[in-house]
């Protein structure tokens, strides 16, 4: 599984942010960082959640 | 359980039916919707859409090719007219759908006034309103009466100023979207539409539009009339549940459900439409927000496949965004009943800062501005009951 952003929709309201910390971390420069691109399955859930959750459906998954 | 419906298409509905395949469901799940299009999402109806950035097909949320891969069956522009609860049974003018679980998303659609509306008198909800309103406002620029100024009043004046209209805002309260953000806020809401040159018209009602075929004016409660071309109307939205009266369901401005977001037996609510008592606040509420909808209606798809010894209680702290000129503002928890609201971060007047909302000691709502970071940690905060000494401790530079 590989975390893809869209950052031409993102506005780092950093909703994902709260649901997966260990992925997602909006920084004091207001822009987002993904910190790790390719999460272990047992984050997949919480990842989908974020997914869904995303206001501006900027998160996307790949496979692989 | 077998067959699973779901009345209302929209974001809850959808979220609600793809919850249901996440957590193994394997049974008919029907998605069945009274607006003709496919699931699409509205905040960028008010903003993008709006704005003329984005083609109205955009806000899809979603296609048919992935609606038949997770097997969720759609009927768009299809009514739901009533419920046979003992019979587990739904009614449409042309059949009836017979299910074991149920899912109520029918969400809600924009109070009218009362008077006689020419056209050019719009309201905003579906991508029918939007394409109207946009084919309306495509004629250079316009002279545009925003009656209602909630959250999507707001934007809606925001939106068509930053294209370049003359707008003017006309409320009945004393500040524009009071109900969403409380008193303080909303006076600084009504001097960011100030600083960008609407006219900010409060505590002052509609009486009724001039011109008969076509709108040219507003009349209002204090003997003025304004000028207009364009009207739009957001005066608030109230539950679709007409469908369900005489069900049997407890019918109170919205679908009545448990803390666990049961309304009956076999039958579950979410969304805009769905009122329940939020526990982590011991109030009882309807919140008609986005991400709540998409949170409740996975809440309450698994409340429905949860024996009852495994139901949780739906305690979220509720969280919004709205867009307005280049301001971002991001709402967490509870701002009404507020004992006292701060200012714990930044300057109003420098248009970056977060309010925090006080009951008793407890932190109960933050508001920020252009400063989403902040207002998610302090959501966190809120979920853990956390004191508002703490709150404003963390957020003080
Ligand atoms: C212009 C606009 C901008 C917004 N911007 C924001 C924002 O910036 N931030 C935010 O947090 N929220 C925003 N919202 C609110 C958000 O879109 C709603 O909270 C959300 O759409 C609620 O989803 P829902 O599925 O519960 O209800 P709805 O979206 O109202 O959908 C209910 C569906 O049920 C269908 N239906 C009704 N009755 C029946 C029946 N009898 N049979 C079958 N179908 C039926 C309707 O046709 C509708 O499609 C905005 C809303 C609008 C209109
Ligand atoms: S939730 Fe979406 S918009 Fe918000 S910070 Fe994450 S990716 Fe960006």
């Amino acid at each position: 599984m590989r975390v893809v952003v869209d950052f031409d929709l993102c506005e780092s309201n950093a909703v994902c942010m709260q649901i997966v910390p260990e992925v997602f971390e909006v920084r004091d420069d207001d822009f987002l960082y993904i910190l790790n691109e390719t999460p272990g399955e047992e984050l997949r859930d919480k990842v989908e959640e974020a997914v869904q959750r995303c206001p501006k459906q900027a998160i996307s998954l790949a496979e692989g | 359980m077998q067959r699973i419906a779901i009345v209302g298409a929209s974001l809850a509905g959808l979220r609600a039916a793809q919850e249901l395949r996440r957590r193994g469901f394997t049974g008919n799940v029907r998605l069945i919707g009274a607006d003709p299009e496919l699931p699409y999402d509205r905040p960028p109806l008010s903003k993008q859409v709006l704005a003329g950035e984005w083609e109205p097909a955009r806000a899809m949320l979603i296609d048919r090719k992935a609606l038949r891969s997770d097997d969720i069956e759609i009927s768009t522009g299809t009514a739901v007219t009533s419920l046979d609860l003992g019979g587990r049974r739904l009614s449409t003018e042309h059949e009836s759908i017979d299910y074991d679980g149920l899912v109520i998303a029918t969400g809600a659609r924009p109070r009218r006034l009362p008077t006689a509306t020419p056209a050019g008198v719009h309201e905003l909800r579906t991508l029918a309103d939007a394409r109207s309103l946009v084919a309306d406002l495509s004629d250079g620029p316009q002279t545009i009466v925003v009656v209602g100024a909630g959250f999507i009043g707001a934007e809606v004046a925001a939106t068509c100023r930053s294209q370049g209209h003359r707008v003017t805002i006309v409320e009945v309260a004393p500040v524009p979207m009071e109900r969403a953000v409380g008193a303080e806020m909303g006076a600084v809401m009504a001097d960011l539409h100030r600083r960008h040159g609407v006219d900010v018209r409060l505590g002052v009602a509609v009486d009724q539009f001039v011109g008969d075929e076509r709108v040219a004016g507003v009349e209002l409660g204090d003997g003025s009339t304004l000028e207009a071309d364009v009207v739009v109307v957001g005066i608030g939205v109230v539950p679709n549940t007409e469908w369900l009266e005489g069900s049997g369901l407890v019918l109170d401005n919205g679908v009545v459900c448990d803390a666990t977001l049961l309304a009956a037996p076999g039958v579950v609510a979410a969304g805009d439409v769905a009122r329940w008592p939020n526990l982590l606040f011991d109030e009882t509420m309807r919140i008609e927000h986005w991400d709540n909808a998409g949170d409740q209606a996975a809440a309450a798809a698994r409340r429905l496949l949860a024996t009852g010894a495994e139901a949780q209680a739906f305690t979220p702290v509720p969280w919004f965004w709205s867009d307005q000129y280049d301001r971002k503002v991001q709402v967490a928890g509870r701002t009404n009943d507020a004992d006292e609201v701060v200012v714990a971060h930044g300057a109003v007047d420098e248009g970056r800062f977060v309010a925090l909302y006080r009951r008793g000691e407890r932190l109960a709502g933050a508001f920020g501005m252009n400063r989403p970071r902040h207002v998610i940690s302090s959501r966190a905060l809120i979920a853990e009951r956390g004191s508002f000494a703490e709150a404003i401790d963390r957020l003080t530079d």
